[in-house]
């Protein structure tokens, strides 16, 4: 659609247009959009259900409704234990994320450049082990919890969710394309291996540890199985967990709750689009 | 790779020791012990006899393990290959848009795929909602009433699914996307010139190019959706479920509603066993595109 074509000579000018403006791909760009517009219909439904719920009328006035809705969602705030829920994923998603990018990122360091016996069996175990059935593990993962007295914890909650081979292959093949001569001038200067990593390898690398970290953070916030299993106790459950077991919402007041439950994560993925995508390609093994 | 001359065993061991013990603490002992379990009749946390292989045997012989087989390979059947074929074609239609309008419909698309599960099942529960939800309007177009559709045991997969569709698409997209940037321009542009249609363009070169990745995303969704749990059970309950059981199901209610560790355990192997197979041909996939 370039505007040189509007004052192309006359005449031979609406043929030219036609063909520069590319009328298939123009119309292909409106389906598009248009399709675009219809699958993100249920979001746009969802909120604006909210404002103005479903047999009940616009009051008319615009701001009344609006008032009406934030009654609304500030009676799911503060009528439900959703801060107590908001914590409770805070705190273990963030665990999981801290925790899975540690672990990963020591063992994929170690397996990229150090050697020791036993490498070779460990990388070849950590793919063997990419596309596990977690969920095939509940019943022996409650087993050691509660023998180890974590069920109704935030610990407990996040341990089993720390299994995440693939962070580590991630980490393997970035840390793998880390210049030689990067290292070796640090090692010339007589840094660690555990300074080496955190001074050199990690911030070289600070993009695919930012992009894991949300990627991570959000499968945790969203995991529903395990924190479901883990916890009975409603003051203590997550928030993906807690909505649905909420006696004291009803009518309209579910959907501003499931609303609010999936606000942070949507809001940091519209924040962080970029790193997300970039996340998922690397970790799906398209590329990297 | 750093191909060290000496091999640097005690340097290397605090690196590899945090992932190792998590790994071994809560991947292989669990794994080991499912395995041991299933040859026995523990319950839930009570650990029980050795009884060989009669869960193994019962397996056969059980109505419901069969049912949540068929079901799932029913519900495998409805998502993955329309998921696979909607990132596709979604794919194409973004890649076709520039800078900002790509941005704003790749993340309309992508939106869903980051919710948690509760905020997707309570949205559509509500536009499915009986009699007047904003989708049964369409529904009564096509069977001319409205159905109760979670409660109407032939309609609740296809619902689960349809629902699962919209939620998980997205994430196909953007592999699809990361897959179509990787084409070459010039092969269109050589297409374009020796008079190839849109038509002609997609089969001889889209097409053969993008397959690989094609088959990565299948296997994906493969193993993917034959994992369903969470969006069925938020729909129809822990209560009566016989008839659209499914084998996670299966597991958590052998397990913790009905306290049979053990054949629990047996149906995890089970599922355990199908998940690795599928891994194996997603890998011998994966390595048949390396070498192209």
């Amino acid at each position: 659609m370039s505007g040189e074509a509007v004052v192309a000579a006359p005449g031979a000018s609406q043929l030219r247009l036609i063909r520069r403006l590319d009328v298939g791909g123009l119309v292909l760009s409106i389906i598009g959009l248009g399709a675009a517009i219809l699958w993100a219909f249920p979001l746009y439904w969802s909120i604006m259900t909210t404002v103005i719920p479903p047999g009940g009328h616009s009051s008319g006035s615009a701001l009344t409704d609006i008032g009406n809705a934030l009654g609304l969602y500030a009676h799911v705030l503060f009528g439900t234990e959703i801060g107590l829920w908001y914590v409770n994923s805070i705190v273990t998603s963030t665990g999981v994320t801290v925790g899975v990018l540690f672990i990963s990122a020591t063992c994929g360091y170690a397996i990229s450049q150090l050697a020791f016996n036993g490498r070779k069996l460990l990388w070849g175990m950590i793919l063997a082990s990419f596309m596990v059935p977690i969920q095939a593990l509940i019943i022996n993962h409650f087993f050691l919890m509660n023998a180890l007295h974590l069920i109704n914890t935030w610990l407990g909650v996040i341990l089993p969710q720390l299994i995440a081979p693939v962070a580590v292959i991630v980490y393997k093949q970035f840390f793998d394309s880390v210049p030689k001569e990067l290292r070796e001038a640090a090692l010339l200067d007589g840094a660690g291996h555990w300074s080496l990593l955190f001074r050199v390898f990690l911030p070289v690398n600070w993009g695919v540890t930012a992009a894991l970290a949300i990627i991570v953070f959000i499968g945790a916030w969203n995991a529903f199985l395990w924190p479901f299993l883990a916890v009975t106790e409603e003051p203590l459950m997550n928030i993906s967990v807690g909505i649905t077991q909420a006696q004291e919402i009803f009518g309209v007041g579910e959907l501003a709750g499931a609303i609010l439950t999936g606000l942070p994560v949507a809001l940091v993925y519209l924040i962080f689009q970029r790193k997300v995508t970039d996340a998922i390609i690397v970790s799906a093994g398209i590329k990297g | 790779m750093a191909k060290a001359p000496r091999l640097d065993n005690r340097t290397a061991l605090p690196f590899v020791l945090p992932f190792v013990a998590v790994y071994g603490l809560l991947f292989l002992y669990p794994t080991l012990q499912m395995i041991w379990m299933s040859f026995t009749n523990s319950q839930l946390i009570v650990p029980g006899k050795f009884v060989g292989l009669d869960n193994y045997l019962y397996l056969f012989r059980d109505w419901r393990f069969g049912r949540a087989v068929s079901n799932t390979i029913y519900f495998v059947a409805m998502t993955a290959i329309p998921s696979t074929a909607l990132g596709l074609g979604i794919a194409m239609i973004v890649a076709r848009l520039k800078g900002r309008v790509q941005a704003i419909v790749l993340a309309l698309f992508f939106l869903p795929y980051v919710l948690p599960v509760a905020t997707v099942t309570t949205i559509w529960g509500w536009m499915l909602g009986y009699p007047d939800g904003v989708l049964q309007g369409l529904i009564a177009l096509v069977v001319g009433h409205p159905v109760r559709v979670f409660r109407t045991v032939s309609w609740i997969l296809p619902a689960v699914a349809v629902v699962t569709l919209w939620w998980t698409s997205g994430f196909n997209v953007l592999l699809f996307l990361a897959g179509l940037r990787a084409i070459p321009p010039e092969l269109y542009e050589a297409a374009k010139l020796d008079g190839g249609g849109r038509w002609t363009q997609f089969r001889h070169i889209t097409w053969p190019l993008i397959w690989p990745v094609t088959a990565l995303v299948f296997t994906i969704q493969l193993i993917l959706q034959l994992k369903l749990f969470d969006q069925l059970y938020l729909y129809v309950g822990g209560g009566q479920v016989d008839a659209t059981l499914v084998l996670v199901q299966y597991i958590y209610s052998l397990g913790f509603q009905k306290d049979r560790g053990g054949y629990a355990a047996t149906v995890a192997v089970a599922l355990f066993v199908i998940v690795m197979a599928l891994s194996v041909l997603q890998f011998t996939v994966l390595r048949a595109r390396g070498r192209r």
